[in-house]
């Protein structure tokens, strides 16, 4: 029997441990996919731009927990067994970069229409003018959004509780089922480290944001 | 791997759930819409104890996840309260105050962009406080951002089947109860997500169309 709530928090930093490799991960992915579908959604061709919107509407417009079933239940039986840390990032990761993919294009498409114009007119290449031009620019425009993202990211990491993952909130409910009578220093203890965690990143985000548009807006 | 006739067997009680998702959105939905505004109405309080605890609420709310919470409101708050709620109310309880937060943020940018002339106005024209809010500020502030709210309403329901945790028997947890009656998988689950889509992606076509009429209407 425990003594004080104390001795939960061990166990329940090792289930941190797998909310944060999750949401790294899926951090990684998701940025990756933001990028490259956003930038495929401003493309000339109309048949990239329709494979970026199909990749958004329907990783948008399906809920991030039946994804997760999907990829962790279901594919196995079309022959695709994927291991669970690897279902969960892809789902949290592709989730989070339907969203970040509309972030990146409205960004891209808010930076004035000079700045296109004055790269064309120095005779760049369109991939210096993404890159040196219109991409700093839009990045900075980009974090704010970001931030808000990454914090529903990391809560959203607890879904992968439903696919038997030992994150912070499995460990928490396995806890909960030996001690019944400590649930409720168990669950606010929980709430306490998800605070931690989401409030670390948003001033993190904010410190980031400070620096980086010091004598630029 | 894909059988129709296994599919359209099991899609009326699939669509059975979809209605109890339905329902427990818009009772979600809501409580959001209601406690949503008198959180942004606390938050510009003149109190400033009323105003940090409903910050200092909103904040907590926000950065901590909807499935803990909802973990949180049918398990201890029995044990703390000993008032016990059935799943039901407890996910929508859950669900209401989860989006409360962020739609009491939607709130205030409306509030905050109704004019400074129209408080002034209503100043003048010895309005008393109610009043002020009944009939001036609420009416301009409200119109603006309802396809913000459509957007949140098509948020929570896609968050609905996190309810399945507390045994709140809606589409996925009915999928999950089929899949263990019959062991087939992939239709169950497949047929959830385009149930979902099907819903949310006209929704936010109609969302869309909304938001495009009205700053037609503001002359944007």
């Amino acid at each position: 029997m425990p003594e004080s709530w104390i001795d939960f928090i061990p166990t329940l930093l090792e289930g941190a441990k797998i909310t944060v490799t999750v949401a790294i991960l899926a951090t990684l992915l998701a940025v990756v996919t933001a990028f490259a579908s956003g930038l495929m959604s401003l493309s000339r061709l109309r048949l990239i731009r329709r494979i970026s919107s199909i990749y958004v509407e329907v990783f948008r417009g399906t809920s991030l927990l039946v994804q997760l079933f999907w990829l962790y239940f279901a594919l196995p039986f079309a022959g695709i067994e994927l291991p669970k840390l690897l279902a969960a990032v892809l789902a949290v990761g592709l989730n989070f970069g339907a969203y970040g993919s509309e972030v990146v294009r409205s960004a891209i498409l808010a930076v004035p229409k000079g700045q296109w114009e004055a790269a064309i007119a120095l005779n760049m290449t369109p991939w210096q003018r993404m890159s040196y031009i219109i991409l700093p620019q839009a990045a900075l425009r980009m974090l704010p959004p970001f931030g808000n993202l990454l914090v529903e990211l990391i809560k959203s990491t607890s879904l992968v509780y439903f696919i038997t993952m030992a994150d912070l909130t499995y460990q928490a409910m396995v806890l909960r089922n030996n001690y019944i009578s400590w649930t409720s220093e168990i669950l606010l203890l929980l709430l306490l480290m998800y605070l931690v965690m989401t409030s670390l990143v948003s001033f993190g985000i904010r410190v980031w944001e400070r620096k980086w548009s010091e004598g630029r807006m | 791997m894909w059988d129709w006739n296994y599919a359209l067997e099991i899609l009326p009680e699939l669509l059975i759930a979809l209605r109890m998702t339905v329902i427990a959105t818009l009772l979600g939905f809501l409580s959001a819409v209601i406690v949503g505004l008198l959180l942004a109405l606390a938050i510009r309080s003149r109190w400033v104890w009323l105003r940090l605890t409903a910050k200092g609420f909103n904040g907590f709310i926000r950065n901590t996840p909807l499935l803990v919470q909802v973990f949180f409101i049918y398990y201890s708050l029995p044990m703390m309260t000993g008032i016990s709620l059935p799943a039901f109310y407890a996910g929508i309880l859950g669900l209401g105050l989860h989006y409360s937060t962020y739609l009491s943020e939607v709130y205030r940018s409306g509030i905050e962009a109704v004019p400074r002339g129209q408080w002034e106005a209503a100043t003048a024209l010895n309005y008393t406080k109610l009043d002020t809010w009944r009939s001036v500020i609420l009416p301009q502030a409200i119109p603006p951002i309802i396809p913000v709210l459509g957007n949140y309403l098509i948020v929570m329901f896609k968050e609905t089947p996190i309810l399945s945790a507390i045994t709140l028997v809606e589409l996925l947890l009915t999928a999950k109860n089929i899949v263990s009656e019959s062991f087939r998988v992939f239709e169950p689950y497949t047929l959830v997500g385009l149930l979902f889509l099907a819903i949310s992606y006209p929704s936010s076509l109609l969302v869309r169309r909304l938001e495009k009429r009205m700053n037609l209407q503001r002359g944007k």
